[in-house]
């Protein structure tokens, strides 16, 4: 389907004629914006790489172990961000993903007909808000209401763990991790979505005759069938998390340090490049905030690879099954 | 077992519903006349307005638009009308990875392009890191939008004499045009609002810029300063223009919607 008219008329050499020199033309023209994904790539890493190679060549290993963040004695150690970009991910994650499958299931399967254009429609548009804005209603809508209502409660009950304990700031490592959440919500929910739908209908109607209810056959034919793609989804939702930016750098306290607490600030890759890139003073601490650049670009790379192959391989054999 | 999913639902709709209160109940207050045509006042002053931000944005979009929209129809035209299956899967993939890669990440890449040569920060950098952004996302919906045309079409072009380029640029082109412009919205809207790749590109200016290769206000630049600033006043625009931006957003996406639905219903399928 995506090459229609590969059948119709050959790029080789049978078609000669006075049309000939404008459509080679043409096909370059167009051969060049594809080819500009590729030097996209090759630019960003190239870019990355070249920032940061006097750190690369003064840290070497030690820079994503060390956790010492100190520009003005020229130490740098990127451990509290990786370590802040991950758990604030992660409690994104653990909000964002059971509410997403449990709305795209809701989508697919359980809405009335009328419902679901509507439904999509208004989730799409929750994509659409900024990050800066997300931020903004952190700060003054989010924050003072988790500090005064919903922390207090979680560490009364939940006190007993490491991760509730300590003071209550409002902003933190836990604060970061819910607007992050919201913000993955719904890609996560469009992915699962898209992964359910894929799900043959076969399976369900296999489900119905066997005498299944209608969760049960939520629960057997769809979900149990579509659980790689749905962690795909996931995963997907990790890729993005982790390079949430604005948002995370409003309320996650921006603090480099690794602490139990999750109540307690916390910092990610991406706030200390956006609170600090116009402040480096010394090439040295530039070059520590594009190494920076460079792990978290690593990083996302690496997980949307994963992400898509997962979503890829379910969506796609499914479609070709059924065709 | 419903009630579940329904709660689910609900949670996941109700963040917006709750931004876009506290944005009409705090934003509307504070938004007048002055609010548009106005420079920041220096701290300590009321009033003032963010003209020079809208107007920015606007520009940087413009700038990001000359360089992700060609580019990105372009690559969707390769993909959706030449090239072999495996390459074009391969471009595919790598342009949705691209897509997933933070934004932060190419306002560093523009940082080194243009704003090391240059010497200094520019609308030209904030608007090439927006074009970079563009690029893959526009390249995708382009190729979405044209592989919908029916291959008939194609396919009568040809058997009329017309060369493959005609084909594409006189019949699958302004059959899918409203698909595209879909798209290209659907690409604006997404960079209209991304604060960090400006954040050391355009860098933000307190006055009108006159040349591009100047530093530039933009609306969600702005948003983020007064946001952390520690001032009332401020507090209270950096909502105004968080509502200005968000309707704007919200705009194109609704523009969006609009006008591919009207094309998707003037397809034969």
């Amino acid at each position: 389907m995506s090459t229609p008219t590969a059948s119709i008329a050959p790029t080789g050499t049978a078609f000669r004629g006075p049309g000939r020199w404008p459509d080679r033309v043409f096909h370059a023209l167009a051969f060049t914006g594809a080819l500009a994904i590729v030097v996209l790539m090759a630019l960003v890493a190239w870019q990355l790489y070249r920032g940061s190679r006097l750190a690369l060549h003064d840290f070497g290993w030690r820079f994503l172990t060390g956790s010492d963040w100190d520009p003005v004695n020229d130490t740098y150690g990127a451990l509290p961000f990786i370590y802040g970009t991950f758990v604030s991910s992660l409690i994104a994650l653990l909000i964002a993903v059971p509410l997403s499958i449990g709305t795209a299931i809701y989508l697919t399967d359980l809405a009335p007909l009328w419902l679901r254009q509507p439904l999509t429609s208004v989730i799409e548009m929750l994509a659409a808000v900024p990050s800066v804005i997300w931020g903004l209603w952190g700060i003054f809508v989010l924050v003072p209401w988790l500090r005064t209502s919903v922390y207090p409660l979680l560490q009364k009950t939940l006190g007993f763990l490491p991760f509730f304990r300590g003071p209550i700031y409002g902003i933190g490592m836990l604060t970061g991790g819910v607007i992050v959440a919201i913000m993955i919500l719904p890609i996560v929910t469009s992915v699962s979505r898209e992964v359910l739908r894929s799900v043959p209908n076969l399976q369900r109607e296999a489900a119905y005759g066997l005498g299944a209810t209608r969760w049960e056959v939520t629960r057997i034919a769809v979900l149990s069938y579509a659980r790689r793609g749905l962690f795909g989804a996931a995963v997907l939702g990790l890729g993005r998390a982790l390079g949430e930016t604005m948002a995370v750098t409003m309320v996650i306290g921006n603090t480099p340090q690794i602490a139990a607490s999750l109540f307690a600030p916390g910092y990610s890759l991406a706030s200390v490049i956006a609170n600090e890139f116009t402040e480096a003073t010394t090439p040295l601490y530039l070059n520590a905030l594009f190494e920076l650049g460079l792990v978290l670009l690593g990083l996302t790379i690496f997980i949307n690879v994963l992400a898509l192959v997962m979503v890829r391989a379910i969506t796609s054999a499914e479609t070709r099954r059924v065709a | 077992m419903n009630v579940l999913f329904i709660a689910c639902a609900l949670l996941v709709v109700s963040p917006l519903g709750f931004v876009l209160f506290h944005l009409a109940r705090l934003g509307f207050a504070s938004i007048n006349l002055d609010f548009f045509t106005n420079l920041p006042k220096p701290v300590g002053q009321l009033g003032g307005g963010m003209g020079n931000a809208i107007i920015g944005t606007f520009e940087l979009l413009g700038l990001a638009s000359l360089i992700g929209v060609p580019v990105g129809v372009l690559g969707g035209i390769y993909l959706a009308e030449y090239g072999g299956d495996r390459f074009n899967g391969w471009i595919r993939f790598a342009a949705d990875v691209l897509n997933g890669t933070p934004s932060i990440v190419w306002g560093m890449v523009a940082y080194g392009v243009v704003v090391i040569p240059m010497k200094g920060f520019s609308a030209y950098a904030g608007g090439l890191a927006l074009g970079f952004i563009m690029i893959p996302l526009a390249l995708r919906t382009t190729e979405e939008m044209l592989v919908l045309v029916p291959r008939s079409y194609r396919e009568a072009a040809l058997a009329l004499g017309l060369p493959r380029w005609k084909t594409i640029v006189r019949i699958v082109l302004p059959t899918a045009m409203k698909g595209i412009l879909a798209g290209v919205l659907l690409a604006m809207g997404r960079v209209a609002g991304e604060t960090a790749p400006l954040l050391f590109t355009a860098f933000g200016n307190q006055y009108w810029s006159r040349h591009l290769n100047e530093p530039i206000a933009a609306l969600p630049l702005q948003i983020f300063s007064y946001a952390i600033s520690p001032y009332d006043d401020w507090h209270r625009q950096a909502w105004a223009g968080a509502l200005v931006l968000v309707l704007l957003v919200l705009l194109l996406s609704v523009g969006v919607r609009l006008i591919s639905a009207d094309w998707k219903k003037s397809l034969p399928s």
